[in-house]
């Protein structure tokens, strides 16, 4: 119970800083400094919020399972990776968003598409389907929260209760801080996890009794030394893993931050030391995740171990759900938790704890990017704010935030939580799969709002696509894929364990470059907006 | 000039992401415990950002807070 005391302290202090910032917002209840915190965040909160923003739970439970199961390859794949192609997509297109924002007053990418491109339901549509990429987040969001104070209380605070413990403290701190408090809470996370990563792999190193020891009688056992390799995962998949950082620059909550810095000069800081903060993060998480493989002592970790070795020896007698149950048994999400309460003392697993927390709860930016949206590009757009004016709008605003976490927390207790994982990994290829429209309405005089359009319908009609094939074709043993379509002895289509290949790549592949092609075909063949409309983009 | 070296410098972090040449092999294992494809691409980051700080340094759009300060200038003068 100590360690869920430290968390409980730590979500009474995130709580007092959005009611701090909601009260050094008073009186100024306007649009702009409710969603945007006046677009006056200094460079030492814009990197860190900015950077925490998309640090979601996945970074630190999901690297340490993802690596437990399948190795070193975890970093390359997600973590350097990103740190690559996200500060390059901020440098070129972060900026250039900020000054346009800053030139003509946008809050929300659709804005600038519907101005850029003079559409206005066109807009509408890319608001949507932004909108239903990015609610997994927050359920999944609320569930891990559940779960993470579940595991930490010893099962005493239960799963219903703690989800509802954190959602109803991310939706206080957005509700009264809105961006500022979202802003300095996530950067009080980002600050803490930085800090409590160096710390766990110092204990648990030293609880295991060094990593040497540990890292050495991995490689002298057949059935883990492929983890310090990257031989379970194939060069062509590991290539196509380059293109899903594109989803963070088309996030909507990634987007509507780099609205916020108060200078342009304030995003040479954060270009320069994110791939830094990644490999502050990832490292220690994906080395200990691996490390997990050793230990020999926590009944947990052996269970798991012991389900992958059956879904690997026995997995193709077995049924599709006998299979999905055992990959279930055996994922590794849990196991730093594990770790941490294994070797570290009581009050250092309840500070670390906190740190986990902190990740969990990320999705309060994308809740405040939801209300942003609905706000500006509904409510606003379609009248709202003309006929009730500014104030209402920030009240809709709040109101909407509120409506949409108990939404959220409804559906976090009655749906399983795979499903909303698996959605994850969709949305991840279809925020990919909307990146060219952010290149086309920056850098291409010629695009238009058909080829717009065009790459809003192919990113739905693809993710819908790969949900369905992998809903109708179930996951294979671990082991070759199934091929469900070759021409000549080419695979074009296969079933792999962990998701779906097209010609070896992975979707995300093919959505990124058709999109790509249909913007620029489409727009050659359709006419494109005023020159007056293209001379205000293309002087900045 | 310079810009086109950065364009390569990006094209080359790139490509030198898919470090085939350690794919099926742990050793050496740096410090003796880290196996060396995870050593590489943890360098692999510190190259990324070193790359980054060349950009920021030498292909900085500066021309965009240029034209925003000019445009609260012109907002604030009297008319």
């Amino acid at each position: 119970m100590i360690p869920a005391i430290f968390v409980f302290i730590y979500l009474a202090a995130v709580l007092y800083i959005g009611i701090f910032a909601f009260r050094k917002a008073r009186g100024r209840e306007k649009p702009e400094d409710y969603f945007l915190a006046s677009r006056s965040l200094g460079p030492f909160v814009f990197l860190f919020s900015l950077f925490g923003t998309n640090m979601t739970a996945f970074a630190i439970l999901g690297s340490s399972g993802h690596a437990f199961s399948n190795g070193i390859v975890t970093f390359g794949l997600m973590a350097s990776s990103s740190g690559l192609v996200i500060p390059l997509t901020i440098f070129l297109m972060g900026t250039r968003v900020w000054a346009l924002g800053k030139k003509f007053g946008f809050m929300t990418p659709v804005q600038m598409f519907r101005d850029r491109w003079e559409c206005g339901d066109i807009g509408t549509a890319i608001f949507v389907v932004q909108a239903v990429l990015l609610v997994p987040y927050i359920i999944i969001g609320i569930m891990g929260g559940g779960t993470t104070l579940n595991v930490i209380s010893g099962g005493l605070v239960p799963y219903w209760f703690g989800g509802a413990i954190v959602a109803l403290v991310v939706m206080s701190y957005v509700f009264f801080g809105g961006m500022r408090g979202t802003a300095w809470v996530n950067t009080f996370q980002t600050i803490l996890f930085l800090t409590f990563g160096v710390i766990a792999i110092v204990v648990i190193g030293v609880g295991m009794g060094g990593f040497r020891s540990a890292a050495n009688a991995m490689l002298a056992s057949p059935a883990l030394a492929p983890l310090l390799t990257r031989e379970r995962i194939s060069p062509l998949y590991f290539f196509s893993y380059t293109f899903i950082p594109l989803s963070a620059i088309a996030f909507p909550h990634i987007l509507i931050f780099c609205l916020t810095a108060e200078k342009m000069n304030h995003f040479k800081k954060t270009v320069i030391f994110y791939p830094l903060c990644i490999l502050a993060i990832w490292l220690p998480c994906v080395f200990l995740g691996v490390m997990a493989n050793r230990v020999t002592d926590v009944p947990q970790i052996k269970a798991k171990q012991e389900a992958r070795r059956v879904l690997a020896t026995q997995g193709k007698t077995m049924t599709p759900e006998a299979r999905d149950e055992l990959r279930e048994q055996s994922a590794g999400d849990d196991v730093i938790m594990l770790l941490l309460q294994r070797y570290a003392p009581l009050w250092l697993a309840g500070l670390l704890g906190a740190g986990i927390m902190a990740a969990v709860m990320a999705s309060d930016s994308q809740i405040l990017a939801l209300s942003t949206m609905f706000t500006e590009d509904v409510f606003a757009f379609y009248g709202g704010k003309r006929r009730f004016g500014e104030a209402v709008q920030v009240h809709t605003g709040r109101i909407f935030i509120v409506i949409i976490t108990i939404v959220a927390y409804a559906v976090a207790l009655r749906a399983p939580e795979t499903i909303f994982e698996l959605a994850i990994q969709y949305a991840f290829s279809g925020f990919a799969a909307l990146s060219p429209l952010l290149m086309a309405a920056l850098f291409w005089k010629g695009s238009t709002k058909w080829g717009a359009l065009a790459v809003t319908l192919w990113t739905v009609a693809a993710v819908v696509a790969v949900a369905v094939f992998q809903h109708a074709v179930p996951a294979p043993a671990p082991g070759p894929p199934l091929v469900a379509w070759a021409v000549g002895g080419t695979e074009v289509l296969t079933r792999t364990p962990g998701g779906t290949a097209v010609f070896g790549f992975m979707p995300v592949v093919p959505m990124v470059l058709v999109s790509g092609l249909l913007m620029v075909i489409v727009s050659l063949l359709t006419s494109k907006p005023k020159q007056s409309t293209i001379a205000k983009y293309f002087s900045v | 000039m310079k810009r086109i070296l950065l364009v390569i410098a990006v094209i080359a972090l790139y490509f030198l992401h898919q470090d085939f040449w350690f794919w099926r092999t742990a050793h050496p294992l740096v410090f003796g415990f880290v196996p060396i494809g995870l050593f590489y691409q943890g360098c692999f980051s510190v190259a990324a950002a070193l790359l980054m700080w060349l950009l920021v340094k030498f292909a900085w759009p500066q021309h965009l807070e240029q034209e925003i300060e000019q445009q609260k200038t012109e907002e604030g003068r009297p008319r």
